[in-house]
């Protein structure tokens, strides 16, 4: 699944926070995306994910336009259904995880593939249960959100999304709201899904390692831009911009 | 003047058959006010603006307006256009439309505690809108209001009073008639009040078990972390 982004802007008020992005990202290529926080890492996501719109430029999955359609020369909000099926290729897991606080860890699962798959109850619970065992939490099935530790509900939260089996998953700074020693166990998950998916992966992170050793590829972004796109090794041991060169050695000197 | 027991027993079933109708008016009119007021919320949250129009403007007409003046309106103005209900039916429609738009606004309040991230997990799962609303938002927007429900249900019984003014024989319609044709106020006022309390009071518990009971499933569900 190609994700391409050409000339794509987004400002909130007077505040530019993506100037001009192109990006393409062939299939089943592991993306980190890194660099300082306002840097416009979240709002790239957030714009794949159609929670926001670009004030310009475009996006295309597969060549599909994302969220907006052509008539004449002219870009018009797709209509709802098509939106749908082209938002369908791709999955999301937040940084603050969004669990349904009233349903259990399997019932979350289910939700969606019930709902927008049209998979029968068996079928999908049978699925949720097979991708809590993927994600290590089998004896958690019949749990509330409320009663599972952060990496827990980060985990639930990965197994949800993967349950609509997306072409293009998002990772959104999955650890930046965990306790320390919680981050490991979330990490080790999506390095597992990443080693063992085709999926196309696009990951905001701040965890400098796991971004190296995940990725085919890595972009450094600053101030609305891309500033550095090459791949991981590259970019962690010989960087060639400045300012890439001063971010790495901030966090990395920590 | 002093308490005719005898004449309060005398006078005690046909009090009974107004709290009938008062009790009828009241649950009638609340079950229209819960349906209306949901479909105004999410009416007055839609992506469409002539839509969120119509619903603010529904909104502010019936708050901004008396239940009595619009009791009448329906009552006696609904017959020219070719509509004739019965009192007792136009008296649960004037309560309904008029607590929509009081609901509308418990619904808001509970829509508006879901988290913004409920929504865009909702998106991100692609979910319809329809699900988003039925299965991710609402079910969280219920229970804090629920305690604003009740004191809604307690206020529209009371309100349900006006409907006498439109010849409907509530409570308190029976109670004047009563004092108007025997001339003896004390014993069907006594009673009157006695019954406005006790139901007051038991709708009072009803909502309250039933708060209690939405606030332990939401603790069940929402223990903290060990």
């Amino acid at each position: 699944m190609t994700l391409s982004m050409r000339a794509v802007s987004k400002s909130y008020g007077p505040l530019e926070v993506l100037r001009s992005i192109d990006l393409t990202v062939p299939l089943g290529q592991k993306l980190a995306i890194i660099g300082p926080s306002g840097s416009g890492k979240t709002t790239l996501l957030r714009l794949v994910m159609t929670l926001e719109k670009p004030d310009s430029g475009t996006i295309e999955v597969d060549g599909e336009l994302l969220g907006a359609r052509r008539v004449g020369d002219k870009l018009v909000p797709d209509d709802p259904k098509h939106l749908r099926s082209v938002r369908g290729k791709i999955g999301m897991v937040f940084q603050d995880f969004n669990l349904f606080p009233r349903m259990t860890a399997l019932q979350n699962i289910m939700l969606a593939p019930i709902e927008v798959l049209g998979m029968t109850r068996a079928a999908a619970e049978a699925r949720a249960r097979e991708l809590l065992g993927v994600v290590g939490l089998s004896e958690k099935t019949d749990e509330y959100p409320r009663k599972l530790s952060g990496g827990q509900q980060q985990r639930v939260a990965i197994a949800r999304a993967l349950a609509m089996q997306p072409e293009i998953m998002l990772f959104d700074e999955i650890t930046s709201a965990l306790d320390p020693e919680l981050i490991g166990e979330v990490l080790r998950v999506v390095r597992k899904i990443a080693r063992e998916t085709s999926m196309t992966m696009l990951i905001v992170t701040h965890e400098m390692n796991f971004a190296k050793d995940i990725s085919d590829r890595v972009i450094f972004m600053d101030g609305g831009r891309i500033v550095e796109d090459t791949g991981p090794e590259t970019m962690f041991t010989n960087p060639t911009n400045e300012r890439t060169r001063n971010f790495l050695r901030a966090v990395l000197d920590r | 003047m002093t308490f005719d027991f005898g004449f309060a027993q005398q006078i005690l079933p046909t009090l009974v058959d107004g709290a009938r109708i008062t009790f009828i008016a009241t649950v009638c009119g609340m079950t229209l006010a819960l349906m209306g007021g949901l479909i105004l919320a999410v009416v007055r949250m839609s992506q469409v603006r002539v839509l969120r129009w119509i619903g603010n403007a529904y909104v502010e007409f019936f708050r901004d307006t008396p239940l009595l003046i619009q009791l009448f309106f329906l009552f006696y103005v609904l017959p020219f256009w070719g509509i004739t209900l019965p009192a007792i039916a136009t008296g649960i429609l004037g309560l309904g439309l008029n607590y929509s738009a009081y609901t509308a606004e418990i619904y808001r309040a509970g829509i508006e505690s879901v988290p913004r991230g409920q929504w865009e997990v909702a998106t991100a799962l692609n979910l319809s809108s329809r699900t988003t609303w039925r299965r991710v938002v609402l079910p969280q927007a219920y229970p804090p209001v629920v305690p604003m429900f009740g004191n809604n249900l307690i206020g529209m019984f009371k309100d349900s009073m006006l409907l006498s003014t439109i010849t409907v024989l509530e409570l308190f319609a029976v109670t004047n008639d009563i004092g108007s044709t025997t001339y003896r106020y004390l014993e069907p006022f006594t009673l009157l009040g006695i019954i406005v309390l006790s139901l007051s009071l038991g709708g009072a518990w009803v909502v309250n078990t039933l708060s209690k009971r939405v606030a332990q499933a939401e603790s069940t569900s929402r223990q903290p972390g060990h």
